[in-house]
């Protein structure tokens, strides 16, 4: 496993920078896609450990479904955090 | 060698469990608080299977070129067990988002703030 | 401001006790042998190839009906929490324009390949790296791609409610009959046949295959509702 140190060290910054974004920005759609890249980080740890079930579960479950449900949420309630002028917008013309 | 190796895989775990925890105890919105108990999860299944690892082992699984020689293989039973973990991760996950959307349907506001403070 | 403050410093004497912790832990040894036990039966008295797949459903295969049930809760709470009547001043909630020419002509093409992908990935559980709950997850994607593109696209619940059922009862009846014959619960009652080939490892894939099929309805289930769910007027709230 010597060989793989380079991408080993490009997934940890890849995956610690992508944790620490999700949880600083204001507009929630980018802090749902970067959840998105964590698990898609995470599924390509489990290979390099030798763990090809783990890996495939992570993949399928954590990238495709739990982002569409986050999404899902964001549509049907607000996408910015805090004030924002274009909550108050969104309120009063729903399309 | 192997302190860096070390340091990687039991340090990104530490690190996804320490930043799942801030987002879960100092952010007001609601949808960040259930993406903080997400990011928790992630940290903890890599915990669980980077610490069933054996130094140049190999997946656990009889394929026709490694049945007779001996390979030494890795721990199957803790990925067994994250197996399970990250499905229910997943419908926890789901259950949470739904309570979320009820909610801002009855108050009109994700802030948790907010919604401590309004009377019955 | 303080709020900050404290919750920084709790993270740090947690974060303190972990490394200290961790680092007692050396990467990559040998830590008991109860891998091997698993491993060794898996292949003389078991003759499955996928040792994670004879763990999680014949060694330790009362907890993979707990997950079991926790998804079919999970499921039913959703729905029943989304849950709203029809009324009059509900909007629509399908899109107002059809879908781009790519994606439609795109959808029809990929949408085979990915449900044949699912059902290879679940048949195949006990030989390659895979199981019921990948492939489970890799058809209700395949569905999620089809009500994203056609509007007219519906699901009926009806025939969903059936297969989820009837396939958790042939769960639940293979660990009966187990029961019947006088062993334990959930035990390997049929002819292990040789290693590596499709019909082997008893009823390990006849489990894996109904496992399959329910978790694959209850997630699209799951999308289903959630995509599709009446939004109310901006005026009337309290439903």
């Amino acid at each position: 496993m010597i060989w793989l140190i380079i991408p080993i060290i490009v997934l940890v910054l890849l995956t610690i920078g992508a944790a620490i974004f999700a949880v600083v920005t204001k507009n929630l759609l980018y802090a749902v896609v970067s959840t998105g890249v964590i698990s898609l980080g995470l599924s390509l740890f489990f290979f390099i450990l030798q763990a090809p079930d783990v890996a495939l579960t992570e993949a399928a479950i954590g990238v495709a479904l739990t982002t569409i449900i986050f999404i899902i949420t964001i549509r049907n309630t607000t996408q910015y955090e805090g004030d924002h002028k274009e909550n108050k917008i969104e309120k009063g013309a729903k399309s | 060698m192997n302190q860096l190796l070390t340091i990687s895989f039991y340090g990104t775990s530490v690190a996804l469990i320490l930043i799942g925890l801030y987002a879960v105890l100092a952010k007001k919105n609601l949808l960040k608080i259930v993406i903080g108990l997400s990011i928790i999860d992630g940290g903890l299944h890599l915990l669980f299977v980077s610490i069933g690892y054996i130094s140049k082992g190999t997946a656990p699984i009889f394929s026709p070129e490694v049945v007779g020689t001996n390979a030494v293989m890795v721990d199957p039973v803790p990925q067994a067990l994250v197996l399970t973990a990250i499905v229910i991760g997943f419908a926890v996950t789901a259950v949470a988002l739904s309570l979320v959307i009820r909610l801002y349907r009855h108050h009109n506001t994700v802030s948790i703030d907010e919604i401590k403070n309004l009377k019955w | 401001m303080i709020k900050k403050v404290l919750v920084i410093l709790l993270l740090a004497v947690i974060g303190f006790y972990l490394v200290d912790l961790l680092a007692q832990i050396p990467f990559g040894e040998k830590r008991d042998n109860v891998g091997d036990y698993y491993l060794q039966e898996s292949v003389q008295s078991l003759k499955v190839a996928n040792a994670v797949t004879g763990i999680v459903v014949n060694f330790r295969g009362f907890d993979t009906l707990g997950e079991v049930t926790v998804l079919f809760l999970a499921a039913m709470g959703l729905s029943s929490i989304m849950y709203r009547k029809k009324k009059k001043g509900d909007k629509d909630v399908r899109a107002k324009k059809p879908s781009s020419r790519i994606l439609q002509v795109g959808v029809q093409i990929i949408f085979p390949m990915v449900v044949i992908l699912g059902a290879y990935v679940f048949i195949h559980g006990h030989l390659t790296p895979g199981g019921g709950f990948q492939g489970g997850a890799i058809i209700a994607t395949a569905s999620l791609l089809m009500l994203i593109t056609y509007r007219k696209f519906k699901v009926n619940h009806n025939t969903i409610s059936w297969i989820e059922s009837i396939a958790g009862v042939v769960f639940a009846t293979l660990g009966i009959i187990g029961l019947i014959k006088g062993m334990s619960f959930l035990e390997n009652f049929l002819p292990t046949g040789e290693l590596n080939a499709l019909l082997s490892g008893g009823i390990i894939a006849i489990i894996y295959v109904s496992v399959g099929f329910k978790v694959a309805a209850e997630l699209t289930g799951v999308i289903d509702t959630v995509l599709l769910n009446n939004k109310p007027d901006s005026n009337n709230e309290n439903n």
